[in-house]
């Protein structure tokens, strides 16, 4: 499904990162792999460290820590907020929605919208596309889009297909109205019969938690997790990236009327530097224009890498000038989805750590 | 370009005779999805090619036939 925007921008993206760092070497003695061979695989798909919540830490507490920055440094008034969007697969609670628990925090006007949705690796772009939408409201002129994962908890310590690459974090974007009439394009994929490809077995209505959920099972790779650990069907995820990503992309550009090498940056979801790249060779993108190292530096948070990557890459290069930028994200659901927007002139653009 | 896959394989699972002819490297459990992942990025760098992700599928990777095939596919000069 295409979309297309008008007279909106992204006012600032704010990254909040956990203060704690583990690195690739303090856990591979957890996996069923020779020293040699792990750090081979360091250099092939970037693990280098990632940054992990403190127990204890839920997903609204990077949120709020990172709303708190924003109001107490003059960057965001918290009574223009009208909608409030929280993107996640680790919400604190089954109910209240998490966003209503923000909101409650911060004590926020009655007049908005608050408004919790399950996402993950394409969560951003998913969180924009609904604040884009909502923006077409009169009565509506500025989303607060929080993504956060803090997802660490619920990997095996003891499964080298997920552990290495986790991350904790959280962002906080704001999209507002604007007279700058430049053309955004977007576009949403989904396929729910690849729906188990990523999952945790247990711990919904469907398969509550328990002692037998929690035993540890050995999988054919080596791997040890239960059924309330995240499973990723790592194989076959590479091939649907592989295989959807590409054309999506084709897509957009040729949507928007323009060629790749008109686009400045390629911010693409995270999920190692492997897949980055053998994506980059097959839009023939250069490597420069497509970073891929968030998963070495601070991990996959899902939905919150590209604003991550945005941070922390192009930095005060959207706050002082503007950059054509095509972000995409892919994974659960399966869901996949990208947009073409300039970025520029931006408020802040910035990490901190909690 | 055989010899230079079986070195590669050697290097990557020094405990396994890749030589043996007909063997399925994948059912025989010689190459796990680790080992594939290490073995593209090899293979790319010695050939001086990027083996297309969608042909990265373990099938591709049964025989060292099957991944002679795949690379010269992806523009590897025999």
């Amino acid at each position: 499904m295409d979309f297309i925007f008008r007279n909106k921008r992204i006012s600032g993206i704010l990254t909040v990162l956990p203060g704690r760092t583990v690195t690739f070497e303090e856990e591979m003695g957890n996996y069923s792999f020779s020293a040699a061979k792990s750090m081979k695989l360091k250099l092939a798909m970037g693990y280098k460290e990632h940054r992990i919540a403190r127990p204890g830490q839920c997903s609204s507490d990077f949120c709020i820590h990172g709303l708190q920055y924003l109001f107490d440094n003059g960057l965001l008034d918290k009574d223009s907020i009208d909608a409030l969007l929280f993107v996640s697969q680790s919400p604190d609670y089954y109910m209240p929605p998490t966003s209503n628990i923000i909101q409650g925090h911060f004590n926020m006007k009655h007049d908005m919208v608050c408004l919790d949705i399950n996402q993950g690796c394409a969560g951003f772009e998913i969180g924009l596309i609904q604040a884009f939408m909502m923006l077409e409201q009169p009565a509506v002129n500025k989303v607060v889009l929080l993504n956060a994962d803090v997802l660490s908890p619920k990997v095996s310590d003891r499964d080298r297909n997920s552990k290495p690459l986790i991350g904790d974090a959280a962002s906080v974007t704001v999209i507002e109205k604007s007279d700058d009439s430049s053309v955004i394009h977007a576009n949403v994929r989904m396929d729910g019969t690849g729906a188990f490809a990523l999952n945790i077995p247990a711990g919904g209505f469907r398969l509550p938690s328990s002692p037998e959920t929690a035993v540890m099972e050995e999988d054919s790779a080596g791997n040890f997790r239960s059924k309330d650990n995240l499973v990723m069907q790592g194989d076959n995820v590479f091939n649907f990236v592989q295989r959807e990503v590409p054309p999506m992309i084709d897509h957009l550009l040729e949507q928007a009327g323009i060629s790749k090498d008109d686009v400045d940056w390629y911010m693409f979801h995270q999920p190692n530097k492997f897949m980055l790249h053998k994506l980059a060779d097959k839009l023939g993108v250069p490597y420069g224009k497509m970073p891929a190292n968030i998963v070495e530096n601070f991990g996959n948070a899902s939905g919150v890498t590209v604003p991550t990557n945005i941070s922390y890459n192009l930095g005060d290069s959207v706050v002082e000038g503007t950059r054509l930028v095509c972000m995409a994200g892919f994974g659960v659901g399966l869901t996949w989805s990208s947009i073409l927007m300039e970025l520029g002139n931006m408020n802040f653009n910035q990490i901190i750590e909690f | 370009m055989e010899q230079k896959i079986i070195k590669i394989l050697t290097e990557l699972r020094p405990e396994f005779d890749f030589t043996q002819p007909g063997i399925n490297l994948i059912e025989e459990g010689m190459l796990d999805s680790f080992d594939i992942v290490n073995l593209v990025s090899e293979l790319d760098s010695t050939f001086g090619i990027s083996i297309d992700g969608v042909d990265i599928l373990p099938e591709n990777f049964a025989t060292v036939d099957a991944i002679k095939s795949l690379i010269v596919k992806n523009g590897a000069k025999e």
